[in-house]
């Protein structure tokens, strides 16, 4: 690896924009200057790259780049906002994908044992297995995970029996198998526990997210954003390159604590989230069975009336939104009630939708004014100000026994408190327990009032009799 | 089957059972609606209107008993009208049997079947038939009206050019529905309003309407009882109250009691003292007078001045508002009709399996139902609330050891690590160590909003082990140049479509 003077600067000026990038995108004001920083840190990579150690084969790669490109503009631009949970995930499953590819390209290199002996061949061969190993992970559990939020694959959690016990078994496999793999490697071997490991770490991925519910896809998506990172930093300690080292461990970092955040606003432990089941324990689903009372319906009409009459009013969006693509008309509804002098706020649970920030891009497609769109945090104590809130398609994030059953799946989970509020209005399409599975005391409240049928339909109908 | 709506015979009673609204809609449960000729006058529903929705109009009360087989009326019936009901019949009205032994015997005795309003069971299910809960509304509703207008002052605070109006303060006694109705009223009307209640888990409902909440300086003693209602208060807690009371007296210019305490003689809270205490031309309004007043002066539906002070001693309050409370307890009683008429055909069923129709029923076919059995759950569930607080300690404890095994751990690993690994790998090492934490500095404070935004960023930088495939492309090998090619490919889709979407996501969060 002949690194000249003016590639390493190129690398440190990239590293240097990367940060910048990550930095920039965590405020509304630069996040534009911050994709920029990261779109040029990335084609100055790429030069010094190309232009530094490629010696050959620059039609195939052009070629490469451009049919890549194509496909990823493409993409982009066809994407539908409410799809974006989706993209996410299938593009991390590329650099998962990547990664194993460049580990085996690179185990399959002849010159590696060339260059490395001893302890160096040792350091290197674990290298390339771990930087496999977390790739075809990260892989296969994008794959699943795209596959869970596109519905392909129901939402629900697979739970095999005595799963943590198979994920013990699979880890102590792998790590035979690395021991076999390093033997072999120094003689020239190793080719057969790389794939069965690879195979092995596949169906680990797959097992991993197959066991977790649907309401913890934020936490997965996060997860799986670290994870690529985590592979591509793998892959630079293989091939001693700082930048790669540098820049994964940057993904690495802020997809583990974007993690973090998601389970701490879900009151969670991390570890919980992976372990899967969510919804799955059954003690206090049979207080979900006693006489809840009964649901107290509303038609569009009333409910335009009350909006009218309104101070006050609070939306909060929830996945039903993005499932039903209400998000344009909320956003005309809500001009309509601004129009009419009333305060119209919108209150965003950090765990809504399937994606951390998932409603945010929804309403700003949808042209909602930032300023009046708010964290949990920001406007939970403002409820009982409230005189109308709004529930459209959201259920665990504004569910009560979050508060007052300590024991229940969802217990400790900061929630919405709209029930604080003069009236809730609830958007929903039936009597359905959200992905927690838990009936949800809310709707049997004196002030709540259900308006039945598609976020989107009903909608509509509220906004023609305003 | 035929409902039969008698104009109400008990003095000052404006009240009428039903609504030509509500009439309308008992006609679609299958039933006939007769009603007495000026039954709605004083409520201002005339004879036309019900005419109008279909209803028979009949000229006497004694023709409505006869010709029908449903009776609703609001109040108990008096003198004549028990001597008209017959066996078989059935009445829906207030009865309060535990007040009304008598009238409760002779009714068994005749073999109706009675159902007493105010004996609805107090569970979620059966709210919308609570006809005690919609009175009460109005009756606390109007206890301001009344109070205002023997108020010889305003109830909000303003500042004019001929001085400063202070505004009124109210206290309220008893936060049920009728005290909330109140505080609620109070509150638009511009007034200062605080609020007292012995049941601790009112203090929300009374803040969320914008009142205080006055709390006692007393160790915490539970006063709710069965069904949502207020229990006996032990002797302490009660000198701790009335030292409160009496204290508030002095600032007050309003005070609205509305303590009950089921099936006993409301509690006197307010003494003569007191009263003597409050200001010239305060008011007290005594929603408790019908069962002897929480007020010591008051005279029960009547208002009287003593020591400068008007007390309004009402016992009709829901009467005054006829129009709404006949609307209210009109459609409570069809809501109660509706679930005692499953079929829609205008047959009544009685079942006595049913929680809240077995509540209501005091008697039937000739035997005495009342008291039911005790209603299965109380309006709010408490059995949860001691559970809560232990948990949380043991894991504070874990929390505060967790880390620091880690740490040690950890450390232990990279000691280990550094004493085996040539130098080449520490020098990588120590730039991934320094990287993972920038990243964390960086990301810490992002905006939540930007989440997604942040994701799809990261995912495109990510790529960067397009770096890797690049390195390899060059190789001589052609299934390693392929398989770089191929790499290089999939991140490209990775790079450009990772930075277009984060663009065009950014591009919307426009202010």
């Amino acid at each position: 690896m002949e690194f000249n003077g003016i590639l390493v600067v190129s690398y440190i000026i990239a590293t240097i924009l990367f940060i910048l990038a990550l930095g920039g995108l965590s405020n509304q004001e630069t996040a534009r200057r911050g994709n920029w920083y990261g779109i040029i840190g990335m084609a100055i990579a790429l030069v010094a790259t190309i232009w530094g150690i490629v010696s050959q084969a620059y039609v195939e790669l052009i070629i490469a780049l451009l049919i890549g490109g194509t496909i990823g503009l493409i993409a982009a631009r066809r994407v539908q906002m409410t799809q974006m949970p989706e993209l996410v995930a299938i593009l991390h499953s590329l650099v998962g994908l990547a990664a194993v590819a460049v580990g085996f390209a690179n185990f399959l290199d002849p010159g590696r044992l060339a260059h490395y002996q001893g302890v160096d061949l040792t350091i290197h061969d674990i290298e390339t297995y771990l930087g496999i190993l977390i790739g075809a992970v990260t892989f296969s559990g994008s794959v699943i995970a795209f596959g869970k939020l596109s519905g392909k694959i129901g939402g629900k959690p697979l739970l095999l029996p005595a799963r943590h016990w198979l994920n013990l078994a699979l880890l102590l496999v792998v790590i035979w198998l690395g021991k076999g793999f390093v033997a072999q490697s120094a003689a020239g071997g190793g080719m057969v526990p790389l794939l069965l490991m690879t195979i092995i770490a596949l169906a680990f991925g797959v097992h991993m997210v197959m066991a977790i519910g649907g309401a913890d896809m934020p936490v997965v998506v996060s997860m799986l954003n670290s994870y690529s990172g985590w592979a591509a930093s793998a892959t630079g300690f293989m091939l001693g390159n700082d930048l790669l080292i540098v820049t994964g461990a940057l993904v690495g970092s802020s997809g583990a604590i974007l993690s973090y955040i998601m389970c701490r606003a879900m009151n969670r432990k991390f570890l919980a989230v992976i372990a899967g089941g969510f919804g799955t324990s059954e003690g206090t689903q049979l207080a979900g069975g006693e006489d809840q009372g009964e649901v107290q319906p509303i038609d569009p009409d009333e409910t335009a009336a009350l909006l009218s009459s309104a101070k006050e009013v609070m939306i909060i969006p929830g996945y039903g939104m993005a499932v039903a693509q209400a998000q344009h008309i909320v956003h005309e509804l809500t001009q309509k009630l601004r129009e009419l002098g009333v305060n119209v706020r919108f209150g965003i649970h950090p765990v809504a939708g399937r994606m951390p920030g998932h409603m945010n891009v929804l309403l700003a497609e949808a042209k909602v004014p930032y300023d009046i769109v708010f964290e949990m945090d920001e406007i939970n104590e403002d409820f009982p100000d409230v005189d109308v809130s709004i529930v459209i398609g959201a259920n665990d994030i504004v569910n009560p026994s979050a508060l007052e059953d300590p024991e229940g799946p969802i217990g400790g989970m900061p929630v919405l408190e709209c029930w604080k509020g003069k009236t809730t209005i609830v958007l929903k399409r039936s009597m359905a327990t959200g992905y927690a599975g838990v009936q949800n005391p809310l709707f049997f409240k004196e002030n709540t009032r259900m308006l039945f049928g598609d976020a989107k339909d009903s909608l509509d109908a509220v906004f023609k009799a305003l | 089957m035929k409902i039969g709506v008698p104009r109400e015979s008990h003095p000052g009673e404006r009240r009428v059972a039903t609504t030509p609204e509500v009439a309308s809609q008992l006609m679609k449960l299958g039933y006939g609606v007769a009603v007495q000729s000026g039954a709605g006058e004083e409520a201002s529903f005339s004879d036309d209107a019900y005419r109008e929705v279909g209803c028979d109009i009949l000229g006497s009360t004694r023709d409505v008993y006869e010709q029908c087989d449903i009776v609703l009326k609001v109040r108990a019936p008096e003198g004549d009208e028990v001597g008209l009901l017959r066996s078989g019949q059935t009445l829906i009205s207030f009865i309060w049997p535990a007040q009304n032994p008598d009238l409760l015997k002779t009714l068994t005795e005749r073999g109706v079947t009675a159902l007493a309003m105010d004996s609805v069971p107090r569970i979620s299910r059966a709210q919308k038939m609570d006809a005690l809960s919609s009175m009460a509304n109005i009756a606390g509703y109007r206890a301001v009206v009344e109070a205002a207008q023997h108020f010889g002052r305003f109830f909000t605070g303003q500042i004019t050019a001929a001085g400063k109006v202070p505004p009124a303060k109210v206290l309220v006694i008893g936060a049920g529905v009728a005290g909330l109705a109140a505080i609620g009223a109070a509150r638009s009307m511009g007034a200062i309003v605080r609020a007292f209640d012995t049941r601790p888990e009112v203090k929300e409902q009374v803040e969320s309407m914008d009142a205080d909440f006055l709390m006692l300086d007393f160790e915490e003693e539970d006063g709710s009882g069965e069904g949502g209602y207020a229990k006996v208060m032990s002797k302490e807690f009660i000198e701790a109250e009335m030292a409160l009371f009496a204290e508030q007296a002095k600032d007050v210019d309003i005070i609205i009691t509305t303590a009950l305490i089921p099936g006993k003689p409301a509690p006197r809270l307010i003494t003569a003292d007191m009263v003597e205490s409050m200001k010239d031309g305060s008011v007290i309004v005594d929603l408790a007078a019908e069962q002897g007043g929480n007020c010591e002066l008051t005279q029960p539906g009547q208002v009287v001045v003593e020591h400068g002070v008007t007390l309004i001693g009402y016992t009709d309050l829901p009467s005054r508002l006829a129009a709404q409370s006949s609307q209210l307890y009109g459609t409570n009683l069809r809501h109660l009709l509706t679930d005692m008429t499953p079929e829609k055909d205008g047959e009544l069923v009685v079942d006595m399996e049913d929680e809240v129709i077995r509540g209501a029923t005091i008697c039937k076919e000739g035997e005495t139902t009342w008291p039911p059995p005790a209603p299965k759950l109380s309006v709010a569930p408490k059995a949860a609330k001691p559970a809560a607080p232990p948990p949380p300690k043991p894991e504070k404890k874990k929390s505060v050891a967790g880390p620091i095994v880690m740490m040690v751990i950890g450390g232990l690993a990279l000691l280990g690590l550094g004493a085996v690994a040539p130098q080449d790998f520490m020098g990588h090492f120590t730039v991934f160590v320094l990287a993972c934490f920038v990243g964390y500095m960086v990301i810490w404070n992002v905006t939540p909003a930007l989440h997604t935004p942040l994701m799809s960023v990261t995912n495109a930088i990510s790529s960067i082990i397009v770096i890797g495939a690049l390195m390899q492309i060059s190789s001589d090998t052609a299934l390693i140049k392929w398989i770089a090619v191929a790499t290089v490919c999939i991140t490209a889709v990775n790079i450009f479509g990772g930075f277009a979407v984060t663009r065009r996501m950014l591009e919307m969060f426009r202010k």
